[in-house]
């Protein structure tokens, strides 16, 4: 059975497969929505009971308390957008190097000792980051990096996830497809440059995100590792201005949780066309 | 030690081709031969040692130690260990919650989130559903608790409350973030919705792995359902994703249904029906500032995790052959 959309024409298999999705696509998006409507609702829907979930009287008045807000910091605001993206930057093109670097031999060669480091890197993967907050706090001490952008982007640079997913999806890539680079003469330098790491750009595109989004958020790092307000970063400036008002700067939440949410879906938006677009795989030949 | 002994820099390392030079000693022929491997993972290595493997050492070194935080840590041996399983109650009941929570939604959230992948990769416009399916993922669990506190509030005005009454399944509002029937199912469903971000983006990348020769090769071999391509073709070739996603599910699992947990039952939650592992490490270290018992507490969570996982593993990999 074939169904006719405009101009567009699908089986009947299709337009169930999309009916479906869109719905629970929508539901799936409530926090968006949520969060976008939140955002625009002037002080007198914010605090309606029951809540209401689309704005009906959208404002920008949020905005404006939360731009007033800011003029109450110690540091220009734009300081914290600044720490915040250059930390996050820093983390992810280092996370997604060290974590690709390591991985490729991890996948492709044989070594001693291979194995026994892939077991001990799940198992980091699998201890409770709460327990051994102490001790990383203590190595980053002893460092004497306290303070500094160094204690906000080298302990987080070497995530076990990181390796163990691009490990995965390396183990992918044919060795005969690397033996004959090599039969080409090239290094294994160039090997990974040109040959391994484009084969498995939806693996770091995917990475570049999951980082991203972990560092924008992080508030544990920047509360335990730097003492001056200049070096905080944008979640910890939003509750610092939150918790200081009361009842009156509810608006300026909603609008602060707006800004924070901004910055991973427009990246999401770009970097995903690179974990979703089907590569020409001429190489790839299992 | 053979990381450290092989600390070539790499622009070394991979300038030299392999075995150029003749070489003399038993080391300098381990290097000529496995050097370069070591010299890719030396720069992972290092953070990786410092601020993960020492943290770990020095948790698990303190879970044999009485330790406030305020005075330095004294040892105690298997105290700590002894006082967990015999005599703290709260903590078997915690590992029990632990156990069915993650039971549940691991295998739940896993398959969904393949099946979704699967479904966006099958359709030509992408980017919108792909965002919408990551989009929980985008916020946190505290700034969302907002949302479902409404959503299961208790009186009438709460959205699932108001629904039921309307429809006549019930006729008094329910309680359902207080009664330890709903607590952990309420929560179960958060972390469903919450939970499938990352596995989805990983296998809606593996998806683009997947060879599009086998496809070719699958049909003229009779393969004609979308659904016999995927059992057949897409599952097996995915087989490292899939590997990944079970680690991470059940990871995941473990560690994460606490933050819900905490922003939605509170802590500690009515009757300890919604008390995690992680509920219960988190009220010795940060709220008791028993670090000592809470180290202990998490060095168990990790062999309750690690023995999952690699059973999870065995058991997927010996399906396949």
């Amino acid at each position: 059975m074939i169904i006719r959309v405009g101009k567009f024409k699908m089986t009947s298999g299709e337009f169930t497969t999309i009916a479906a999705l869109t719905i629970l696509a929508a539901f799936m998006s409530l926090p968006l929505i949520f969060v976008v409507s939140h955002a625009l609702k002037p002080i007198d829907e914010l605090f309606l009971f029951p809540p209401r979930f689309i704005v009906r009287n959208p404002t920008l008045r949020n905005f404006q308390d939360l731009l007033i807000a800011t003029y109450s910091l110690n540091v220009p605001f734009i300081r914290y957008i600044f720490n915040s993206v250059f930390v996050a930057f820093c983390t992810v093109v280092g996370g997604v190097l060290l974590a690709s670097l390591a991985a490729y031999p991890l996948a492709k060669h044989n070594f001693p000792g291979r194995h026994v480091i892939f077991i001990v890197v799940i198992s980091a993967l699998m201890f409770t980051p709460q327990v051994t907050a102490i001790p990383r706090y203590l190595v980053v001490y002893q460092l004497g990096i306290i303070d500094t952008y160094f204690a906000l982007v080298l302990p987080g640079l070497a995530i076990p996830y990181a390796l163990f997913l691009m490990k995965q999806f390396m183990e992918q890539i044919p060795a005969a497809l690397i033996e004959s680079a090599k039969i080409d003469g090239a290094t294994e330098w160039t090997v990974f440059w040109r040959v391994v790491m484009p084969l498995v750009t939806p693996a770091w595109a995917t990475l570049v995100i999951i980082i991203f989004v972990g560092t924008w958020n992080d508030i544990w790092a920047p509360l335990v590792f730097t003492r001056t307000e200049s070096m905080r970063t944008l979640p910890i400036a939003l509750q610092t201005l939150i918790s200081q008002g009361s009842v009156a700067r509810q608006g300026a939440y909603a609008a602060a949780t707006f800004i924070m949410i901004t910055p991973p879906v427009v990246l999401f938006t770009l970097v995903q066309r690179r974990v979703i677009a089907t590569m020409a795989h001429s190489g790839i030949k299992a | 030690m053979a990381e450290v002994k092989s600390s070539g820099t790499e622009a070394e390392a991979t300038t030299q081709p392999r075995a150029v030079a003749k070489p003399k000693t038993g080391l300098q022929r381990f290097l000529a031969q496995y050097g370069l491997s070591y010299g890719f993972m030396l720069p992972y290595m290092i953070f990786f040692f410092a601020f993960l493997i020492i943290p770990v050492g020095v948790a698990i070194w303190l879970s044999f130690t009485y330790f406030n935080m305020l005075e330095p840590p004294r040892v105690i041996g298997w105290s700590n260990y002894r006082l967990l399983f015999l005599e703290d109650d709260i903590f078997v009941l915690s590992i029990r919650n632990t156990l069915f929570f993650a039971f549940i939604t691991g295998p739940v959230s896993l398959s969904a989130s393949f099946l979704l992948a699967w479904f966006i990769n099958q359709i030509r416009v992408r980017t919108l559903y792909a965002l919408a399916f990551y989009a929980p993922s985008l916020t946190s669990a505290i700034a969302m608790a907002v949302v479902w506190r409404i959503v299961f509030s208790g009186d009438r005005y709460g959205y699932m409350n108001y629904f039921f009454m309307r429809m006549g399944f019930i006729q008094e509002p329910f309680l359902w973030l207080i009664d330890q029937r709903t607590m952990l199912p309420v929560i179960m469903f958060v972390m469903l919705w919450m939970s499938m971000g990352n596995n989805f983006l990983v296998f809606l990348a593996g998806l683009q792995t997947v060879n599009t020769e086998l496809y070719e090769a699958g049909k003229v071999d009779g393969i004609a359902h979308p659904l016999q391509e995927m059992w057949y073709i897409t599952l097996p070739s995915m087989k490292p994703q899939m590997l990944f996603g079970v680690i991470n599910a059940v990871v995941l699992m473990f560690s994460a249904g606490f933050e819900i947990s905490l922003s939605l039952a509170g802590l500690p939650s009515p009757l300890y029906a919604a008390h995690m592992i992680l509920s219960h490490l988190y009220d010795y270290a940060f709220i008791r500032f028993e670090m000592g018992y809470a180290a202990a507490i998490a060095v168990i969570l990790f062999i309750i995790t690690f023995g999952i996982g690699q059973g999870a593993l065995r058991l997927l990999s010996s399906k396949d052959e």
